[in-house]
């Protein structure tokens, strides 16, 4: 556990299921209405390369409700050829985005 | 606005040889309102009549908007180039060391930097939307929000930075940050050789836009 700081006002403090360096999979579910985890990264494997802190949850925040408690934010590490199939950049190049830690699961 | 056109007709005519003296209409007055800006003005008169804003609380904030550019963010770039401690302070806290050169970025998201090295040359884009550092560097440059940009930066980095300018060699990390949520991100560019001894200013002249969105490389003039 790794205690995520809060970095949003009212955000609450929540201790982090992950920790960075940690290999994680990002949900491959579908979601309806505002979300902010794309869909080229759903199924996909990375690893955790920090902890942003907590931040309210902007799939409700988006239909008028408070967004909390407020959710555990990761900065998430890809291989690009984890990706892409057809990535034909070096093995090396790498893709990282921000993504909340109900979408992720250990790998 | 729309108020104004209707009054005299100016969306009915395509005259300009009119006697009465106006102030030049902006260039989306040109034509008919598209729906999205009926929607706009809509939305902001019934805020302002409903009493959730003022008129003047959405001009300070469109001015507030205008004040930011990307001299800003040249600015913190080159006194991060001169100073490690605040170099240190931008890389761990962005927020604190943007606080401690006069720059408020007050209820903006978090912003985070990312720097380029010898083995690592990053660049920014947001997949799902626009997001972008506006505090640090005022308004997006409109190939920011275009679809192209936005699906070729994550799929094809190489190719989108050739197509800017900038070949990155095969055995240094291209590094994409996909803006998907409360980060905001800005790039450190490398300091370019030849500006040893160089002030804050001269080194912030060279730090452009597209330096700090990491589609482009500081130059030094020849």
């Amino acid at each position: 556990m790794v205690k995520a700081r809060s970095r949003w006002p009212d955000g609450g403090e929540a201790a982090g299921r992950f920790a960075p360096g940690d290999r994680v999979r990002v949900a491959a579910r579908e979601a309806l209405g505002h979300c902010r985890t794309p869909w080229y990264l759903r199924g996909k494997t990375g690893v955790i390369a920090s902890i942003h802190g907590t931040f309210r949850d902007p799939e409700r925040l988006a239909y008028h409700q408070p967004g909390l408690p407020a959710q555990v934010l990761y900065k998430v590490r890809f291989r690009q050829r984890e990706v892409w199939d057809r990535y034909d950049g070096p093995a090396g190049d790498q893709l990282e985005a921000d993504i909340f830690e109900y979408w992720l699961e250990p790998a | 606005m729309t108020t104004h056109d209707h009054e005299h007709g100016h969306d009915d005519h395509d005259h300009h040889d009119h006697d009465h003296p106006h102030a030049p209409r902006k260039d989306h007055d040109a034509g008919p309102a598209g729906a999205y800006e009926v929607l706009e003005e809509a939305v902001r008169s019934l805020l302002i009549e409903k009493g959730v804003l003022t008129a003047q609380e959405i001009a300070a904030s469109v001015d507030l908007m205008d004040s930011r550019s990307p001299a800003l963010g040249a600015k913190v770039v080159a006194r991060a180039w001169t100073d490690p401690v605040f170099k240190k302070l931008l890389l761990k806290d962005t927020r604190a060391a943007l606080m401690q050169v006069g720059i408020d970025i007050g209820a903006a998201p978090e912003f985070s930097t990312v720097e380029n090295t010898a083995d690592v040359h990053n660049v920014i884009v947001c997949t799902l939307c626009s997001c972008y550092p506006k505090m640090l560097l005022g308004i997006p440059p409109a190939w920011y929000k275009s679809l192209a940009y936005r699906s070729r930066t994550i799929t094809d980095p190489r190719g989108v930075l050739v197509e800017f300018g900038v070949t990155v060699p095969r055995d240094v990390e291209v590094r994409v940050h996909d803006s998907t949520a409360d980060l905001r991100y800005i790039v450190l560019p490398m300091r370019p050789k030849g500006t040893r001894g160089w002030s804050e200013d001269r080194l912030a002249a060279i730090v452009t836009r597209d330096c700090m969105i990491g589609t482009a490389l500081p130059q030094v003039p020849a």
